[in-house]
């Protein structure tokens, strides 16, 4: 067990999003463009370390029978703090985000490193694995946005680069687009791990 | 009267809580294998999702704008249905012991459902009153649970088409959800 084998593992062979299908809400709610796909990932990064930090720090003072609402109570404390700093200094990204800024608190990706992880693991580890992890969550969401916003707008990073005949597909900007897109995604993701023969 | 139907049909059909707001994605993955199991979850969250509207619009009332403590939304509503969940449980347990065999399994995975922590903040955004809260819950259970058992029939299906083996589990299930979702945007024309 290595520093950056923890880390590199949330990327690609142990992809949240893409591979172990966790923390799907957000994914789904927030990828119409590329811009929010990265507010939204970069925000649930943030909280990822930092209860990761915080879980694996107190793992031997947590007891083992109320550990789940203790890891919550710490969860939602670094997601009120990211809600309001977002609030205050970036409003535009929190009105698009919106309901899914206090809903990291139940996004099992999260819950399931404090868990699986965190609560077993030393600091250095679970710091490396919650970078990982939560790179990996905020690639996939800049994918799934940056396809839906190609698709349904015709331009990347609010950046329009298709010619004026280009007519977009309206069904990728809506919720439809969301399901198919990331349907899509997964296969894509399938194909890609038979390749390099992951399982 | 009408307030209300609109309400209850809105949060059925036209923001269906899974399909148009997505919220509680992963139990509409995780449990809608088999038709069985996806009403035994939908039940579950029928029950939980009416407590918890009246719990947490009193908390928010009486508890939270009545000290100014509205930054406590978050932890304070998690931790309300986190214990709520736990309650029932052991409720059902004592009293239904037959109920608890069906819901049993169930209740737990209700914690991290967001489409419950989603209703509760979603009333209280809306500033719906106390009936409105109810009525919006029971509205966004129906509409949960409508979108649990019809995709769980389709996937039943799906289970026996010929499919590249890619696409096979979750990849086509939320390609099914989307045209799912495609057919629920139909309603949003009635309002």
């Amino acid at each position: 067990m290595s520093i950056t084998k923890e880390f590199s593992k949330g990327i690609i062979k142990e992809n949240p999003v893409l591979r172990l299908l966790l923390g799907l809400c957000p994914v789904l709610g927030v990828t119409t463009t590329a811009m929010n796909g990265l507010g939204m990932g970069l925000a649930s990064t943030f909280v990822l370390l930092c209860s990761n930090i915080v879980v694996s720090l107190l793992r031997s003072v947590i007891p083992k029978k109320v550990r789940i609402p203790c890891f919550i109570v710490v969860i939602a404390t670094f997601v009120t703090i990211v809600d309001m700093s977002m609030n205050a200094f970036l409003p535009d990204l929190h009105a698009n985000l919106g309901l899914f800024i206090p809903l990291i608190v139940v996004n099992c990706m999260i819950l399931g490193r404090a868990e699986a992880f965190a609560s077993k693991n030393s600091l250095p580890y679970s710091i490396s694995d919650g970078i990982g992890m939560g790179v990996g969550f905020t690639v996939a969401l800049v994918l799934l946005g940056g396809m839906r916003e190609i698709l349904g707008a015709g331009a990347i990073f609010d950046y329009s680069f298709t010619p004026e005949a280009f007519e977009p597909f309206a069904v990728f900007a809506s919720p439809a687009g969301a399901f198919i897109g990331l349907g899509f995604l997964l296969a894509g993701m399938n194909l890609l791990s038979k390749k390099l023969k992951l399982d | 009267m009408g307030e209300y139907f609109a309400i209850l049909f809105g949060a059925i059909f036209i923001y269906n809580f899974v399909l148009t707001r997505f919220l509680g994605i992963c139990p509409f993955l995780g449990v809608t294998k088999r038709v069985e199991t996806s009403v035994g979850m939908s039940a579950a969250v029928v029950f939980v999702m009416v407590m918890a509207s009246i719990i947490t619009w009193l908390i928010q009332i009486y508890i939270l704008e009545e000290f100014g403590l509205q930054y406590l939304r978050t932890i304070a509503f998690i931790l309300v249905i986190a214990s709520l969940v736990q309650f029932v449980e052991m409720a059902i347990q004592k009293l239904s012991p037959a109920l608890y065999e069906g819901l049993g399994v169930f209740l737990p995975l209700i914690t991290t459902n967001c489409a419950v922590l989603g209703m509760a903040i979603l009333n209280i955004q809306e500033q719906y009153n106390i009936l409105q809260s109810i009525v919006h819950a029971i509205g966004a259970a129906i509409g949960f649970a409508i979108a649990m058992v019809v995709l769980a029939g389709i996937r039943e299906r799906l289970e026996l088409a010929t499919l590249s083996r890619y696409y096979k589990g979750a990849s086509v299930a939320l390609i099914a959800a989307g045209i799912l979702s495609v057919a629920f945007q139909g309603f949003a024309g009635m309002m």
